[in-house]
């Protein structure tokens, strides 16, 4: 047992004192606060908007007749359906197909007709949604974000409410800049103690959905806190964050502090001079007072967490990486990806490796890759794809001479877009294939049909991208 | 919207848990940018075999339950992905109901905006629906209960959610019969509208 798990300790966090983060930035955005008959209306702060979940959204406007009211808060980019090869030398991107196209076309045209501000294809600023937002400083403690994306609660890493809504959400808040909403339950989970060599944020995730299991957290907004998150970097707390909704929760927050306040410093959208100094006094206030109570709480050791591979058809069948398949497992899954019970994961031949997404695909993981990939070949049985989140990171990557490091070894190096995670722009793996990814879904099919996806970190990944078959990455370090 | 009425239908069942929105509606399907034609793509991985044609094995595709309104599903059922082409495939199709011991959050928010009523029962209740696969069953959701065979179950729906349902009103019109205290909300909350 990595955990404790405390349950029913106190009725509901509304009834508590002292408040939680949670609770604070809850109060702040209430329009008018939730009664028997009618949820509560949730003022946002910012709307992040993409190519696939915003175009019906767009045509409710149309047909109502009404204008996007908040487009000062409103913020687009494509990332789903772009292609992750570079544009011709005419300039022209060769989509996946004419959908692909119109979609990143009609998000354009959209833009356009209702002045809202759009990072597109080729732009520099352009990334993955979730990446781009925190890079341009959008993204900043104590607001309120929403995306028609169920990974926006990346964003809860600075101490945001930031949640995923279906695209009648993303209408309303165009048309009101607000979205009726009841009130979720709490759940603190505590990471405590040093984390080992080798092990990584996404391993801390994986082993806390491995724990409470893929709708463990469902009608709760998630609080990481302990000396392991505090640790963390800013890149590090996103990975964590944005797998919250793997575990059914409406939303991960951590507290924000000074390695929050460092990271958003000077970021293009955020506050300067003065205006910095009375935000950062403001956003300081922003954490659970003691004696708050959570609904629910677990803790965890970081130091018995160690690299983690899946080996099911949804994040919660996960494993230690030098562990068994357990048994008792959903035989279906196991039939999908061609796996037995107590079978081994190390050893296992992989065809594919996909370094990237919205959880994986920054700086700090292109890092970990370029640590293991540094002067070796990848196996070659295997394909490897990395995919930054945006077109900064590829710069950056590119100046730290990591991106030399990852085409030396024979890997391919890509433009940013959100790519093999669900393999919308046609970059797909094929049936049967096993994929170690570092995206955030194994679901069947997710990388394309009868694909097997298994995830793992970074440096998991890179690993297997070396070995050609599951290995234990500290072999590496 | 049309209003929710009480109806009767036969139910399908999908027992698998965890049922996620990428089963329910691929990616590849995501690519429309309007609402249509998605019911033909609901559960394509398992409803068509390799050549296209209808999986003979797969529960809607038996004849007995073309015309089922009511699906009863695994526990966890729509998790994953915010994509609400998830609600639109289903209603497409002609699902107008789902029953479940539990369904994921985005996924319920957004069936409610599409007149689809996600139904939460107890594990007893869906231990009984799952082991009656093609009965009839009353949904009700005036009075929250559910009738099949003998039993009646009773349900609860969110307050707002269900009176929407029943009235077939948009939460958008709600929202914007608001806007006087949205515009108050700002001039309180945002020191450069002061």
């Amino acid at each position: 047992m990595v955990a404790t798990i405390y349950e029913g300790i106190a009725p509901t966090s509304n009834e508590s004192v002292a408040d939680t983060l949670f609770d604070k930035v809850w109060k702040r955005h209430l329009v008018t606060a939730e009664t028997a008959d009618t949820p509560a209306i949730l003022y946002i702060d910012t709307h992040l908007i993409h190519e696939v979940t915003s175009p019906q959204a767009f045509q409710m406007l149309r047909d109502k007749g009404i204008p996007l009211r908040r487009p000062d808060r409103t913020f687009a980019t494509c990332d789903h359906s772009t292609p992750t090869t570079k544009p011709n030398e005419q300039g022209e991107y060769q989509f996946h197909g004419e959908q692909e196209r119109h979609q990143v076309e009609q998000l354009q045209a959209n833009c356009k007709e209702f002045d809202v501000p759009l990072y597109a294809l080729g732009d520099k600023k352009q990334g993955i949604v979730h990446v781009i937002g925190p890079e341009r400083g959008i993204t900043q403690p104590g607001q309120t974000i929403v995306c028609g994306d169920s990974h926006t609660s990346t964003h809860g890493a600075f101490g945001a409410l930031a949640f995923g809504i279906g695209t009648s959400e993303v209408g309303y808040t165009f048309a009101t800049q607000c979205i009726p909403q009841r009130k979720s339950k709490s759940f603190g989970i505590e990471v405590s103690g040093n984390l080992n060599p080798g092990v990584t944020a996404k391993d801390i995730i994986l082993t806390i959905i491995r724990q409470i299991g893929i709708g463990g957290a469902t009608g709760h907004v998630i609080e990481y806190f302990g000396s392991t998150i505090r640790a963390l970097s800013m890149d590090e707390r996103m990975t964590i964050c944005n797998m919250s909704i793997e575990a059914g929760a409406r939303a991960g927050m951590i507290a924000p502090d000074d390695t929050t306040f460092d990271y958003l410093k000077d970021r293009e959208f955020v506050p300067r001079g003065k205006d910095w100094d009375c935000a950062v006094k403001d956003w300081r206030q922003l954490y659970t007072e003691p004696g708050a109570i959570f609904d629910r709480k677990i803790t965890i050791d970081a130091s018995s967490i160690e690299p983690m591979i899946t080996y099911g058809t949804n994040p919660q069948m996960g494993i230690k990486v030098g562990e068994k398949i357990p048994v008792n497992n959903e035989q279906q899954a196991l039939d999908y990806m061609g796996l037995s019970e107590q079978q081994a994961m190390i050893g296992q031949p992989v065809d594919v490796v996909f370094i990237g997404s919205c959880t994986n695909s920054r700086i700090s993981d292109l890092r970990d890759a370029a640590k293991v990939l540094k002067n070796r070949k990848v196996a070659s049985s295997v394909r490897t794809l990395i995919v930054p989140g945006s077109h900064e990171i590829k710069q950056q990557a590119e100046q730290e001479g990591i991106a030399d490091i990852f085409v030396e070894a024979g890997a391919e190096w890509r433009e940013p877009g959100c790519s093999m995670c669900l393999g919308m722009n046609g970059d797909i793996i094929k049936e049967k294939q096993f994929c170690v990814s570092t995206s955030n879904r194994n679901f069947e099919g997710r990388q394309g049909k009868g694909g097997r996806t298994l995830l793992a970190s970074p440096l998991t990944a890179a690993a297997a991208a070396v070995t050609g078959r599951i290995t234990d990455p500290r072999e590496f370090i | 919207m049309k209003p929710f009425q009480t109806f009767r239908s036969i139910f399908a069942v999908l027992g698998a848990k965890n049922i996620d929105t990428d089963q329910i509606i691929g990616s590849d399907h995501l690519k429309i940018t309007d609402k249509s034609g998605l019911g033909k793509h609901l559960f394509s991985d398992w409803r068509y075999l390799a050549d296209g044609t209808d999986n003979p094995e797969f529960v809607l595709n038996q004849p007995e339950f073309k015309q089922s309104r009511v699906l009863v599903v695994g526990d966890n059922f729509g998790c994953g992905s915010s994509r609400e082409h998830a609600p639109w495939a289903l209603l497409d199709f002609g699902i107008e109901v789902v029953i479940s011991s539990s369904i994921a959050d985005i996924f319920s928010n957004n069936s409610f905006k599409n007149g689809l009523l996600p139904i939460q029962v107890s594990e007893q209740e869906h231990q009984f629906l799952l082991q009656h696969s093609g009965s009839e069953i009353t949904v009700d959701l005036e009075q929250q209960q559910i009738h099949c065979a003998d039993k009646k179950f009773e349900f609860k729906v969110e307050a707002f959610a269900r009176y929407c349902l029943l009235n077939g009103l948009e939460q958008l019109d709600f929202l914007i019969g608001q806007m006087d205290e949205i515009k108050k909300y700002e001039k309180r909350h945002f020191k450069e509208l002061a």
